[in-house]
């Protein structure tokens, strides 16, 4: 029997400082960005009027985060009870993740004091991707909230409360599992409005269904690396039986991503384009490699119960589908008239702050609350 | 402006709202090309009494369509406003009174506000004979306007007849009618030429000198420069076809149907000076001016061609090379990769490689270590 609990010791280690300083050099860019504008830290332009923090804080950062949206559809949707202590360390990750999101969202829009408009229904466009986008991910903020309250109210020995939680909980989960298959895929659907700008690498009908894939990919991917990184970093034992269970899963969803994504390509009679020696078509050519090599090192059921090659496996798929969705946004992404774009140096900061509070919001959970089931020792 | 103000002079304005008030100045900002952050400043001059100026209004040899077209403009009250935020002293189509006595009003308000009054001209002045060709209440227009013009604070010449003479002073010009400009030889002059003129820009021009208490700028045919400073040809919405070659050749044939450029039948936009294209005729929208409506510019606004060109004769182009100095199409954009940026982004992606890296080392190692603990499960 296993049993989930704070993993214990001190909390203020070197790196935790390290990011502590990656938080506050991102905090004094926020800063600039709020009292002088968003031109004052951001290379952004007209265009290209979205940059990293749309492209990296919320469409890759979202897909990491979907652990806790894969890791529910799992445990719950297809009722394989055996993936539950791969839950809730998911469902922190995906909390991080999205709630971050949202306030990358909030840095990079103009006037973010409108905000608020999003949720008043006789403001609402409900023709807009981006106003689904936009609802849906606040919604699955706090939909993730709930769900992850049960950690804090154990923790808060509110056991009353954590009862009347737990009758409405399935409510939720079921809400975890609806919202992110639907933004994850209007992520993509978003990018179709680009239209011609967009690389016909990348410029496909299928962008949705490719888009809420590589969700699934990156999200059990997440769950697998996170898991044997953090067994490596708290000295805990490995959970390689669950993850290589998940990486077959993984496996298949791969399998299928690559075959859409490159017959879709190749249907089209756009192929060749990806051998033309460009910035593009490179970018084109790693991230398929990525994602090709994740698919055969997982492809071998033996390989699947190493940890070693599990965790490149793993690796290979977040940066191949990370690429892939990066690849979409900005690097397939050309507006025309001359414009360019490379992340200026308080956009990279803000950005590294971002990840950094992340990395320090894990690191003090799993050490405070009841987050990673810990084999009991007799 | 603020609202206690406003209330006090609302009644005044013919029971306009605060809102459509100053919206209607800063239309008349904007129209003049001032920004509209002078509205304010206009709204305070238009509704101070103790600046409205007495206005006299001269009809000579005209057809008092500009005294139609100032009726027209459709924004709230306006009329109301107008003869509200001038104190229209004299014209003789709006009069109540009369004869002698609306002539005795004529000299009172000249004698009462000399050095004060705005003087508008209307028509052309007949000169010949000495001007018997134009006789109101016994005396000659000319002289009429040669004694209003003595004590005027700034005259106004509206429409082309007073402007540059107009039709009336149309070969062979039987009674020799002049415009204002010249009869008033050494006095400024602003005139709005145009037949008949947009009223915005005589609107415009009053409430300029209202509000700063002097005439706009004006070019060398006294014309403000906010309204005429520009070609007809310009700004004109078709002009694409021109550029394009496409012209309607005859009236009612295909391209003048799919409204392509009436050039070849003989519009004077290219040789005109006017803001008709931009702020077109009778508040109704798009459309609403002649070339709008399929009929060529015929130059009313620009002393030589309107009613001397002939009307379907082409006119000629100023600069009919295009320029060889093109605004480019593509800016360039200096590309923004930075060797600070480009350092951060290589550092990060090499600390995210390096962990991964240490992390699977160590995985190596442990991986004994995970064997035993499933064993002892």
């Amino acid at each position: 029997m296993e049993t989930k609990q704070p993993l214990g010791g001190r909390v203020l280690t070197g790196p935790f400082v390290f990011f502590l300083i990656l938080v506050l050099i991102g905090a004094y860019f926020a800063a600039k960005r709020f009292t002088l504008g968003i031109g004052a830290v951001s290379n952004m332009n007209d265009g290209y009027p979205w940059g990293i923090w749309i492209a990296l804080d919320v469409v890759i950062g979202t897909a990491l985060a979907c652990g806790g949206y894969t890791m529910a559809l799992l445990t719950y949707a297809f009722n394989r009870g055996e993936y539950h202590p791969l839950v809730r360390p998911a469902l922190l990750t995906s909390l991080f993740g999205y709630s971050l999101a949202g306030i990358s969202v909030m840095i990079d829009i103009g006037r973010y004091w409108q905000a608020y408009n999003i949720i008043l229904p006789w403001h609402s466009n409900l023709h807009s991707v981006m106003f689904e986008v936009a609802l849906c991910i606040g919604a699955y903020c706090l939909v993730l909230w709930i769900e992850f309250a049960p950690a804090l109210l154990e923790k808060m020995k509110a056991d009353r409360l954590l009862k009347k939680l737990n009758r409405v909980l399935l409510i939720f989960i079921a809400l975890g599992i609806l919202l992110p298959t639907m933004h994850q895929s209007s992520l993509g659907t978003m990018m179709l409005m680009a239209g011609y700008k967009l690389s016909p690498l990348w410029r496909t009908a299928f962008l949705p269904l490719l888009f809420l894939l590589t969700a699934l990919i990156i999200g059990f991917a997440v769950v697998i690396y996170e898991s044997l990184f953090s067994s490596v970093t708290h000295r805990l034992p490995l959970e390689t039986t669950i993850l290589s269970k998940l990486a077959t899963v993984t496996f298949w969803c791969v399998l299928l991503f690559m075959v859409i994504r490159i017959e879709d390509v190749n249907l089209r009679g756009y192929l060749p384009l990806a051998f033309d020696g460009s910035l593009v078509s490179n970018m084109f050519l790693l991230e398929n490699t990525f994602l090709l090599c994740g698919l055969f090192l997982l492809m071998y059921p033996g390989n699947r119960n190493c940890p070693k090659l599990l965790f490149l496996s793993a690796s290979c798929l977040l940066i191949g589908g990370s690429l892939y969705r990066f690849n979409t946004y900005i690097t397939g992404f050309d507006p025309g008239n001359g414009w360019q774009y490379f992340p200026s140096v308080g956009e990279l900061c803000i950005t590294f702050g971002i990840v950094a509070v992340e990395i320090l919001g894990y690191m003090w959970c799993v050490k405070r609350l009841p987050i990673i089931s810990v084999p009991q020792t007799s | 402006m603020k609202t206690n103000t406003f209330n006090g002079i609302k009644a005044r304005l013919g029971g306009i709202s605060r809102r459509d008030f100053m919206k209607y100045c800063s239309i008349m900002a904007s129209s003049m090309g001032l920004s509209t952050g002078v509205a304010p400043q206009i709204a305070e001059a238009i509704a101070d009494p103790a600046k409205r100026p007495p206005v006299i209004w001269l009809h000579g040899q005209e057809c008092t369509g500009c005294t139609e077209t100032l009726l027209r403009p459709s924004h709230p009250t306006l009329d109301a406003l107008i003869l509200d935020i001038i104190s229209l002293d004299y014209h003789e189509t709006l009069n109540v009174g009369a004869g002698h006595q609306a002539e005795a009003a004529l000299q009172q308000s000249m004698k009462e506000n000399a050095g004060k009054y705005v003087l508008v001209i209307e028509g052309a002045i007949p000169v010949k004979d000495n001007g018997i060709y134009c006789m109101i209440g016994g005396k000659t227009f000319l002289s009429m306007v040669e004694e209003a013009a003595a004590g005027a604070a700034a005259i106004i010449a509206i429409g082309s007849c007073a402007a540059w003479g107009g039709i009336p002073s149309a070969d062979p010009n039987p009674t020799g009618a002049t415009s204002a400009p010249v009869v008033l030889k050494g006095k400024t002059v602003v005139t709005i030429p145009g037949c008949p003129p947009n009223p915005y820009n005589f609107l415009s021009t009053v409430v300029y000198f209202l509000t700063f208490g002097k005439l706009p700028e004006i070019d060398e045919q006294g014309r403000p420069k906010f309204a005429y400073g520009r070609l007809i040809h310009e700004n004109c919405e078709r002009r694409p076809h021109f550029d394009a070659g496409r012209f309607a050749e005859k009236f009612g044939d295909d391209g003048h149907r799919q409204g392509w450029c009436l050039y070849k039948l003989g519009c004077k936009g290219p040789v005109t000076h006017a803001n008709c294209p931009e702020i077109l005729f009778n508040d109704v929208g798009g459309g609403t001016w002649p070339v709008g409506t399929g009929h060529p510019c015929f130059g009313c606004t620009e002393k030589g061609v309107g009613f001397n060109i002939p009307m379907f004769t082409q006119a000629e182009i100023q600069n009919p090379t295009p320029s060889a100095f093109k605004a480019p199409i593509t800016a360039d954009h200096p590309s923004p990769l930075t060797i600070q940026g480009a350092g951060l982004a290589g550092a990060a992606v090499g600390a995210i490689v390096g962990a991964s890296a240490i992390a699977m080392k160590n995985l190596g190692s442990s991986s004994s270590s995970s064997d035993q603990s499933s064993k002892e499960d």
